[in-house]
This record gives structure tokens, C-alpha cells and sequence, in this order.
């Protein structure tokens, strides 16, 4: 069912995110993806790991949903800098994203409005603690699903599929990864899947920058201090979003999914997610942000986001 | 010229060499009454001058750099101070005016403005002035920055009202510029230019010891010849000799007073003027950098726990440690101070003159309502509610954070500007009172040169 589920709507979005999707591969992903990091793309970060979720569910008698129909508020950790993703719109102020309209699906769905959730930004090395702690109902960050975290946290199905992605100066008239990163100096956020890969497979740059958020590789490209940036396909598609002048290049590596993270115990909580998830799917939503969101920088099919 | 007579008068004796001879014929010339009087005519005139000489060299020096004390090294070494002063103003201010972005009043771009206006002037002005190379090397790699980091804080702004995240990176990477590069470059220079400060400082009070010295030595012969003219002559005084002496000894207090008056004037210049603004500068350079780490940490928009760490650290530098974990929880946090105390506004207090100090305990009680309203502002951060943490943070009505840094600030200002106005009062005129000892000790020597001269003179032409 797993496999239907997925196939059917998988997807979604997000992925990744920002720093943090990098940042939070541990080290058995890591290990996946520098694997993978050679030319099999389709190698699956998750390692299988997708089906351990729970069945979808409207039952909302589980303790947790009912805590949160009492609380009235759904608590969702996000990120505030991962653009098109999770990132507060410095004209309005308020968050938005294809990961935040997920969120605003699971609070219309559990309270009956969209706009009953709190949002709490959640630095991408805290968001394993943030779940085990309580401190928030669900994770909505862009966060990749690997069986390393699935030993701390449960997931939902998977709502898009992600991987990792080159991106270059157009200028720099680059083709494919190899030649992106032969001689050059490469841009990495630190703790993230990216570096695990270029660690295992360098590719013959010359020089590794580390920094603290994938961004920041976008601000030194710009500067010149550095010739190219690996990081997660999503957030590579959110660079070039921002920067018509740069450019993703080279097939995607390391394939891996993305998925709503919760605590391990509320299995009643996963069950209606994952209710959520297909329900979001069938009724157009994902699609919708998709379009709203996505398609200007990933392309206006989402179907290889859905695999 | 006494040569060839020599050569006649001593034939017969056994051949003594030639020194000998000539040392022989000066103690016949001299081993005559007349003949050491004028010995000692003339090396009394050549002590006396050779004081009054001394005495106004080694002074005018001192007055030289009691000069340069104030009127360069204390001024440079304050240019220095508020160069890293305007860079620090500059990278809190940027980080305010990207939080508000469009709503930023235009004071707040006013300040960034004159932020690097002022450093760029000042740079300029030390690089005109400053005479040490280890100066010009780091004006030189701030001027090379300065335009550079306003660049960055350009185009952070830009992408920011695009509404790009983009924009906070480049936020970020223009404060870790200004923070990791150019405030040490600006540190490097202010050290460098405190360092002449104390140099002038120390050459400016130092004692004249060795006019002095001299002095003495001169009073010493003066009296020791007046004794052995009294044991031949029975004459009890010698108008001109006496004369001398009591010029010689005038010179002597006179410099001696003069040089206590301008050390003491000097030292509490210093003690009460340029050593407190350092403490002080310090103090307003803590508040400051504590004011961008929390802007910061709202740049970061929750990607990054380094700002709160350094909040914290420079906090607990500027005003004392934090009480016991107790009060770190937000609510009680709006009552009281709660620091022990200390840190760097404490250690301002000591040695502030009376105006600078009530300013500074009005700085330290802002300090708490500052710190409440940050953890306020924290609070609400936490809980998900960055918009009330921005408000409490950087809003603009006088109740937020930002009002309470901006009134912190204001008051160290003026405790500054006091403590500048006691410098002042203590070390201006020091090179005037200098230049006067100068002279005076001159004159007085000269004065007592004519009087030996006319004393011995009187006593020789009696031979005559």
C-alpha cells in the first residue's frame, strides 16, 4: 500500500530545505548518498525506509490528534529561510511556502482552519530534538527521510523526491557534474548530504568551501569567491530562483524522498497525516502549490517529483 | 703659545715630554691667586650655562609632548576609538533597517549613513595625522573594506525587498566581514595609537633628573667658592656671587615646582580623563556589538544559535555575569536587575568624574529594562511569534529594545563628552607651563652666569 500511496500521489514537495535538508542527512545517509554519488542516480537515499509509515486514517480519537483539537492549535516546526519552501516574506511578514501550505493543509484537516498554527523555526541540527522533545506536533522543513532518522522520529508517506544538484554560473557554461567541479572550488553547507558526497567523491575539486547554510554558497558564488555549490535539488531550484544569473547543471545524484516528520509515539498522528497527504493530493492541493510555488523553478510537470 | 718660551726656561731639567710640559707651564700659569680665580670664573660661568641649557632642553621636550598629548596623540588615539565606535554602530544599524526593511524610518538610514561617513572621515583624518607606519597599515585596510562592506549591505537590502532569503545571507556575510576583519583592523589601530598616547604621556611627566643634577652641582661650587674667597679675602660676601647663587637656586625650585605641577596636572589628565574613556569606549562597544548579535539572531531568522550565544557573552562582558539560572526563564526577567553587576559599565564608574558617573548609573539601570525587553523579545521568538519579537526588538515606539540600546547608548555618550571635557580641563595649558619653566630656568641662568663673572671679576681686577 506503501507503494500505491506513493505512486499515487507521493509527493510533495518539499524538500528540502535549506540549510537544513543538507543538514540533516546523519551518517547512514551520508553514506547512501556518497554511494550514490557516482553516476547511478536512482539510487534510493531512504534505503526502503518509506513503507515503515503508518496506514492513512481519518480516525481522530488518538490521543495526540485529540490533544491537539483541545490545544486548538496545531505547532509545526519550519524553516524561515528556505525560499519557495519555508521563508517569511520580508513584504508581508508572514511565512510561506509549499511546506508551509502542507502545514496549513494538516491544520484545516485536524482543526477545521488553516490558519490555527504555530510556527516554530527550527535550526536544521534541532529538528530531531524539537520531536523527541514535544516542543512541536509535527516538522514541515524540508526534511529527508532515511532509515538513520527513523531510529529517532517516525515519518509520513513521502511528499516529494529530492536528491542532490550542481549549481554554476551560467556563465560558467557547465554540462555536467564532473566537469562542474574538476579543477574548481566547490560550495557545501556544513553537516550536510552534499558534503558527505563530495567527502566520498570529490571530483577533482580543488578546493571544498564549507559554511554554515546553503545560501551562503549562493552569496560567495556571486562574489566570486567560489565556482560552484552542490546542495539538495529543491533548494537548488530555490538558488536559481533567486539568482537568474546561475544556473543547476548536471543530472541529479543521491535520489531520496522527503517526508513530514513526527514523534515516534503518535502513531494516531501519522495514521491522519498520511490521510492528509492523499487527500491532498486527490483534491488538487499539492498540485495547486505546486504551480503556485514550484513550477517557475523546477519545471512546470511535476511528474519526476512524484516518483 | 706657550711653546717656544718653554723650550728656553726648562732646558736643564731631565727631558720631560711634551703634556707634561704643557701641564706643567698651565699649573704655573694657574697656581697663581689671579690665576685660579679665573679658573674658577670660568668653570663656574660654563656649569651655571651648561644648567640653564640642559633645564630648557629636557623641559621643552616634555612641553613637546605634553603638546602632543593633547593636541594629537589623545585626539588620534579618540579617532581610533571612534572608528571602531562608527563600524560597530554601523553593522547594528544595518541589521535594524534590513528588519524593518520597508518600514525603516528614516532615522535609522540617517544613522547607518553617518556611521560610515563619520569612519570614513576619521580614516582620513588618521591617515593625514598619524605619524606610525603600524597606524597607516591598518587606515589602509580599513579604507580598502569600508566601501566594500557598504556593498554588501547594499545588495543584502535589495534582494531583501525583493523579497529574497538571499538578502540575510548577505546580511550575515556583511557583519561576519565587519566583525571578523575590520573591527580587528580598527582594534589593531586604536591599540596602535594608545600606545603613542601613553608613550607621550610618560615623556610628558617624566622629571628633568638630570637639570636637576646639575643644578645641584652648580649650587654646590658656588657656595664652595664663596668659602675659599671668604677664608682669603675675609671678605664675608660677594654681591655678584651670592647673586648667582640665589638665581641658581630660584631655577632649581622653579623647575622642580613646575615639573611637579605639570606631572600631577598630567596624571590626573590621565587618570581621570583618557584612561576612563577607554573603559568607556569599551563599555559603548559591548553595548553596541550586544545590539547586533540580537538583531542578528532575527536576521538569522532561527538558522543559527550563534547569536544568542554571543549575546550572552558580551552581555555578561558589559554588565557581569548573570544571576544563577533562576531568572533565565523569561517572565520574571521584566522585574529587576538582576546582574550582580560589574563588567565593563562597573568598572567605567570607577574613576569617572561626578557628571560621567550619574550618567553611567542611569546607563546601567537601562540596561536592565534593555535586557528585559530582550528577553521579551526572546520569548516571543520562541513561542513562534517573530513578529511580536521584531516589534519588541526593533519597533520603533520607545518601548522596544532598540529604544532602550539607543537611550543606554545616549547616556555613555555624554558620560564621555564629560569625561573629555576633564581630560581637557587637566592636560591643556601643561605645554604652556612648560615652555614658561623653559624659559625661566634659562633666563635665571644667564642671570647667574653674569653673576659670577661679576663677582670674580671684581676680586681679579683687585691683582691688577
Amino acid at each position: 500500500m506503501r507503494t500505491a500511496k506513493l505512486t499515487g500521489a507521493a509527493l510533495l514537495a518539499a524538500g528540502l530545505l535549506g540549510p537544513g535538508a543538507s543538514g540533516a542527512a546523519g551518517p547512514a545517509a551520508v553514506r547512501s548518498e556518497a554511494a550514490a554519488a557516482a553516476p547511478q542516480p536512482t539510487a534510493d537515499l531512504a534505503g526502503g525506509c518509506e513503507d515503515r509509515t503508518a496506514q492513512p486514517s481519518s480516525n481522530e480519537s488518538g490521543p495526540k490528534v485529540q490533544q491537539i483539537r483541545r490545544r486548538g492549535m496545531l505547532v509545526v516546526g519550519v524553516d524561515q529561510n528556505s525560499y519557495h519552501w519555508g521563508y517569511r516574506n520580508p513584504q508581508t511578514g508572514r511565512i510561506e511556502g509549499f511546506d508551509i501550505d502542507l502545514a496549513r493543509a494538516v491544520a484545516k484537516a485536524i482543526l477545521g482552519d488553516p490558519d490555527k498554527v504555530t510556527y516554530l523555526t527550527v535550526p536544521t541540527a534541532r529538528r530531531i530534538e524539537a520531536i523527541k522533545s514535544g516542543q512541536v506536533d509535527l516538522i514541515a522543513r524540508t526534511m529527508t527521510i532515511t532509515c538513520e532518522r527513523w531510529q529517532d522520529t517516525a515519518f509520513s508517506a513521502p511528499y516529494f523526491s529530492s536528491g542532490q544538484r550542481l549549481v554554476v554560473p551560467k556563465a560558467a557554461k557547465v554540462t555536467g557534474i564532473e566537469q562542474g567541479l574538476r579543477g574548481r572550488r566547490a560550495c557545501v553547507a556544513d553537516q550536510s548530504s552534499s558534503q558527505a558526497v563530495l567527502r566520498q567523491n570529490p571530483y577533482g575539486t580543488a578546493e571544498v568551501k564549507v559554511v554554515e547554510n546553503q545560501l551562503d554558497c549562493l552569496v560567495l558564488m556571486q562574489l566570486g569567491q567560489v565556482d560552484a555549490t552542490l546542495t539538495d535539488t529543491v533548494l537548488a531550484a530555490a538558488q536559481v530562483a533567486q539568482d537568474p544569473t546561475v544556473e543547476q547543471a548536471g543530472e541529479p545524484i543521491a535520489t531520496a524522498h522527503m517526508g513530514i516528520a513526527m514523534k515516534k509515539e503518535d502513531t494516531d498522528l501519522v495514521a491522519r497525516v498520511n490521510q492528509v497527504l492523499v487527500d491532498y493530493r486527490a483534491n488538487g492541493g499539492w498540485r495547486a502549490s505546486y504551480d503556485h510555488w514550484l513550477a517557475a523553478s523546477m519545471g512546470a510537470d511535476p511528474a519526476e517529483y512524484l516518483k | 703659545m706657550a711653546a717656544p718660551v718653554q723650550t728656553g726656561d726648562v732646558a736643564p731639567r731631565p727631558l720631560p715630554s711634551a703634556p707634561q710640559r704643557a701641564l706643567a707651564q698651565l699649573r704655573r700659569t694657574v697656581d697663581t691667586a689671579p690665576g685660579r680665580l679665573r679658573t674658577a670664573g670660568i668653570l663656574l660661568t660654563v656649569l651655571v650655562l651648561a644648567f640653564g641649557t640642559l633645564a630648557a632642553w629636557q623641559v621643552i621636550g616634555r612641553a613637546r609632548a605634553a603638546d602632543q598629548v593633547v593636541s594629537h596623540s589623545q585626539p588620534l588615539s579618540q579617532n581610533a576609538a571612534e572608528i571602531y565606535r562608527s563600524l560597530a554602530d554601523a553593522d547594528a544599524t544595518a541589521a535594524s533597517a534590513f528588519l524593518l526593511a520597508g518600514d525603516a524610518p528614516q532615522s535609522v538610514r540617517d544613522r547607518y549613513r553617518a556611521d560610515l561617513d563619520t569612519a570614513a572621515r576619521l580614516l582620513t583624518e588618521s591617515a593625514a595625522r598619524t605619524g606610525s607606519s603600524d597606524a597607516q597599515q591598518w587606515v589602509t585596510a580599513l579604507n580598502r573594506q569600508l566601501p566594500q562592506y557598504a556593498g554588501l549591505v547594499e545588495t543584502a537590502g535589495a534582494d531583501n525587498r525583493q523579497g529574497l532569503p538571499l538578502g540575510g545571507a548577505y546580511l550575515r556575510y556583511a557583519s561576519a566581514q565587519l566583525q571578523e576583519s575590520m573591527l580587528p583592523a580598527a582594534q589593531r589601530l586604536a591599540a596602535a595609537e594608545a600606545g603613542r598616547l601613553d608613550g607621550d604621556y610618560a615623556a610628558a611627566g617624566s622629571f628633568p633628573w638630570a637639570a636637576l643634577v646639575l643644578g645641584g652641582l652648580a649650587l654646590a661650587a658656588l657656595v664652595r667658592c664663596q668659602q675659599l674667597l671668604f677664608r682669603r679675602t675675609n671678605r664675608v660676601f660677594n654681591p655678584g656671587l651670592l647673586g648667582a647663587t640665589a638665581a641658581v637656586l630660584a631655577a632649581v625650585l622653579w623647575l622642580a615646582a613646575g615639573s611637579l605641577s605639570v606631572h600631577s596636572d598630567l596624571t590626573d589628565s590621565r587618570q581621570r580623563g583618557a584612561l576612563p574613556l577607554r573603559t568607556l569606549d569599551q563599555a559603548r562597544i559591548e553595548a553596541l556589538q550586544s545590539h547586533t548579535a540580537e538583531n542578528l539572531d532575527l536576521v538569522a531568522r532561527g538558522a543559527s544559535d550563534t547569536y544568542t550565544e554571543r549575546w550572552a557573552a558580551i552581555t555578561g562582558s558589559l554588565a557581569g555575569p548573570p544571576p544563577a539560572d533562576g531568572s533565565a526563564g523569561g517572565s520574571s526577567a521584566g522585574d529587576g536587575s538582576t546582574r550582580a553587576g560589574g563588567g565593563t559599565l562597573g568598572r567605567a564608574r570607577t574613576a569617572a568624574p561626578g557628571e560621567a558617573d550619574a550618567a553611567l548609573v542611569r546607563a546601567q539601570s537601562l540596561f536592565t529594562t534593555w535586557e528585559a525587553r530582550h528577553r521579551a523579545a526572546a520569548k516571543s521568538n520562541e513561542q513562534g511569534d517573530y513578529e511580536a519579537a521584531l516589534r519588541t526588538t526593533v519597533g520603533t515606539g520607545g518601548d522596544s529594545a532598540e529604544g532602550a540600546f539607543t537611550a543606554l547608548d545616549q547616556q555613555l555618550a555624554q558620560a564621555a563628552t564629560a569625561e573629555r571635557t576633564a581630560f581637557e580641563r587637566s592636560a591643556k595649558g601643561t605645554d604652556g607651563v612648560l615652555y614658561s619653566v623653559a624659559a625661566g630656568a634659562a633666563f635665571l641662568a644667564v642671570l647667574a652666569a653674569a653673576g659670577v663673572v661679576r663677582g670674580l671679576g671684581r676680586r681679579l681686577a683687585e691683582y691688577r
